[in-house]
């Protein structure tokens, strides 16, 4: 390969698209390194602290489109007090300055301010896509300086992010002359949108595939809009209150008529109760359905709905669904791949599914890899039979409302019904676990979960034990996050570097003390270790009394960047 | 629910209080204690309606104890229990009166599913039987025929449109007594 010219080796890489594969590329010689790193144009950064700007503009020169991942998970769980950090501006202000070509910027829990967006929308002539995804610290004037100064935005979506509205004016700030629009998703905004400028931008975007509509959007206009746009692939309904013999409802019946080419279907934020049977003509062609923000829809509307999605390959839904809907679900969408359901009251604490549910649709759609699940209670025999029935699980989380409750019939630890699923799933590469569970679990996904790459633990294990089976055997392990188990100095200390080889480990209310992570943060100078010290929990006094404390929240992740600058006063690099 | 734990207001500050010791130590009667002697007692199926409801707020204020579980994303939280709180402003609770009773009482109607689960709420509450229920006769059996008074303000028979209508229309209801009663129930 090496007397190829380098324009061979380049166009070859491009055929390499995982950043993954590309890193493996870059490591094979420096001959690699050298042509993919100018060739590389999407790069991802996992850790928006693992490395600085500056270094990433410098060695990927072609850069056109990045991922930034900013807080820690458990962040989206209130466990991370706010001011914490993960801001984007370092990173546009360093690319602006290296004359970056930025063509794409994807935020994941990330503080994202309205100055950011003014510099990012002024700074890239040919910025084309903004994704954040449960990002804050924006407000809609931000919006306002993307929509104005982007002259060639394809992709602007906003995916529950919590947004400060100063109202809709942000909508009419898209140039007359602006005719690129692919996709907009405002459906987390929370206040009023300007109706008429709406309806104009979609009439003027001939291009526009995927659209998802906040709550003030009404029906008269989504039938308006449905009616200039009729090609939309992706469909958000905004609010869906109507009276079914109005004149409205009918027009909608005949917009929807029209829009045959759409393929996924999400939204009903504000939803009266019945006459979803406008959609039902569309169902048989959806592929992708997520009806989670709409409580709104009583258990048999949603069964009729369902019953025409035989084509559905992604569900996210509520709870209210119940078992008895899973089973309707199951029996219909038997090429369903991913599945979600969420709690619709998860403040009673009382979810509507049990493990009957889980067990349906293990039998009824083998297709399944991916499976979110919050319920009522689960036992090891339907973990067991759904292990067999399903063992292609690259996905499984699941969330029993009572984070220590065993086996519902037998009153046993959840242990074997795990450990069915981590021996039969070999692919598995993301476990969530809840339940009552001892440290037997966690020698089971030792042993058998060799494709791991993220776990995340609560309320789980005896002792040490379970945490070092983990460490042992998961070789591919990269993000562990754990809280509230009994997991101490030995666990977090038996293998210091291994921790180099994973993204991030997050160990909240467990047994580690602050000599623990001083011990590892000394032993390992390529790590941060951060400690989160919230409310002064921590005293010194002076002297080893002060290592004996246990360490309330601890988050340790690899870089190169050394110690961060931007930390909060909260926030201690030991 | 946890015992002998004081609350103030419904929020049990004892146990969101952060401390160095481990979950449940150094406490009575495990409070706030989350990991081997946390025994949550699933609440037992009630049929008096107040005490239900009284179990839920329970619920709300022991489960409010876990920072951060269930695991579900702040944005989604927030937005269900806004559509909770919106759901009980806009008449999900209705009034409900009965002849010859002192004082009204008021149920959310979201709370059951069908007309059966509501009219077994209803004679449990005021004491009645309701009779049973035919499209051509109405309420046959019983003094007390169940009433609701509709969005044009019209008093109709619980039991005549399907559920979701009723649901979505219904803004009070009046248990019947007497002779008024047995003129509406015999299908007029």
């Amino acid at each position: 390969m090496n007397y190829f010219p380098d324009e061979v080796l380049e166009h070859i890489f491009d055929f390499v698209g995982s950043h993954k594969d590309r890193n493996s590329v870059s490591q094979v010689c420096k001959l690699w390194y050298r042509i993919e790193s100018y060739s590389r144009q999407k790069v991802f950064v996992g850790n928006c602290y693992a490395i600085g700007p500056e270094r990433v503009a410098e060695r990927f020169s072609g850069l056109k489109s990045i991922t930034l991942k900013g807080k820690p998970h458990f962040a989206d769980f209130n466990l991370v007090p706010p001011d914490w950090g993960g801001f984007v501006y370092p990173w546009i202000e360093a690319f602006a300055r290296s004359r970056v070509g930025l063509e794409e910027l994807r935020l994941k829990r990330m503080v994202v301010s309205d100055e950011s967006l003014e510099l990012l929308s002024r700074s890239f002539p040919n910025f084309k896509s903004l994704v954040l995804v449960s990002c804050e610290g924006f407000t809609t004037d931000g919006l306002a300086a993307v929509a104005a100064y982007c002259r060639q935005l394809k992709e602007l979506d906003l995916q529950e992010n919590d947004v400060e509205d100063h109202r809709g004016h942000w909508l009419s700030c898209f140039p007359e002359s602006s005719t690129s629009l692919v996709s907009l998703n405002f459906a987390c905004l929370k206040g009023d949108i300007n109706l008429p400028a709406l309806e104009r931008l979609v009439a003027r975007s001939p291009n526009l595939k995927s659209l998802r509509l906040s709550r003030a959007v009404p029906l008269d206009v989504l039938q308006r809009i449905l009616i200039r746009a009729p090609q939309l692939l992706d469909l958000g309904v905004g609010s869906y209150l109507h009276d079914p013999d109005s004149e409205n409802y009918n027009k909608l019946v005949t917009a929807i008529q029209k829009c045959k080419s759409v393929r996924s279907l999400s939204g009903f934020l504000d939803v009266a109760p019945h006459c979803l049977s406008a959609f039902h003509i569309i169902c048989p062609n959806l592929t992708s359905l997520n009806l989670s923000y709409a409580p709104g829809i009583y258990d048999n509307e949603l069964i009729k709905l369902l019953r025409h999605c035989h084509k559905l390959q992604r569900l996210w839904i509520l709870d209210c669904i119940g078992d008895k809907g899973l089973e309707v679900v199951a029996s219909t969408c038997k090429d369903l791949e991913e599945l979600r359901v969420f709690p619709s009251d998860p403040y009673v604490g009382q979810a509507a599914v049990t493990e009957e549910g889980l067990v349906a649709i293990s039998r009824g759609c083998q297709k399944l890899n991916s499976i979110l699940y919050f319920c009522q209670q689960m036992t090891n025999a339907a973990l067991i039979t759904v292990a067999k029935n399903c063992p292609n699980f690259v996905r499984f989380r699941l969330c029993i409302l009572d984070p220590t409750k065993p086996d519902a019939v037998t009153q046993q630890p959840l242990d074997e019904g795990f450990g069915a699923i981590v021996q039969a799933c070999k692919d598995l590469k993301r476990l969530s676990l809840s339940g009552l569970l001892t440290d037997q679990v966690f020698l089971y996904i030792g042993m058998y979960a060799e494709q791991l790459e993220m776990l995340s633990i609560a309320f789980a294990g005896d002792s040490d034990k379970g945490m070092q089976y983990v460490l042992k055997g998961c070789k591919k392990l990269r993000k562990l996050e754990i809280r509230d188990s009994p997991f101490g100095n030995a666990a977090l200390l038996m293998d210091v570097a291994k921790y180099e080889t994973m993204r991030s480990l997050w160990m909240s209310s467990c047994e580690v003390t602050l000599g623990g992570c001083k011990a590892l943060a000394k032993r390992m100078p390529g790590l941060n270790v951060e400690i989160i010290n919230e409310n002064d929990q921590m005293e010194f006094v002076g002297g080893c009394d002060d290592d004996r404390q246990k360490v309330e929240k601890m988050y340790l992740y690899r870089t190169l960047a050394g110690q961060r600058r931007d930390a909060p006063e909260f926030v201690w690099t030991l | 629910m946890e015992g002998g734990v004081a609350y103030e207001n419904g929020l049990n500050f004892k146990a969101t209080e952060l401390t160095l010791g481990l979950p449940g130590s150094g406490e009575t009667e495990g409070q706030g204690g989350v990991r081997n002697n946390n025994k949550r007692p699933m609440p037992t199926p009630e049929t008096n309606e107040e005490e239900s409801q009284a179990h839920k707020a329970a619920d709300r204020g022991s489960r409010a104890q876990i920072v951060g579980w269930p695991p579900i994303r702040s944005y989604r939280k927030n937005s269900l229990q806004a559509k909770n709180s919106e759901g009980e402003a806009s008449g999900m609770y209705v009034k409900v009166s009965m002849d010859g009773a002192p004082y009204l009482r008021k149920i959310d109607l979201k709370v059951y599913r069908d007309y059966p689960e509501l009219l077994k709420a209803l004679e449990a509450m005021f004491k009645f039987a309701a009779g049973v229920y035919s499209e051509r006769e109405g309420y046959k059996g019983s003094e007390y025929v169940p009433t609701y008074e509709d969005k044009d303000g019209d008093w109709m028979l619980v039991g005549d449109v399907p559920w979701d209508m009723f649901m979505s229309s219904c803004k009070r209801l009046r248990i019947m007594k007497g002779s008024e009663a047995r003129g509406l129930g015999c299908g007029v």
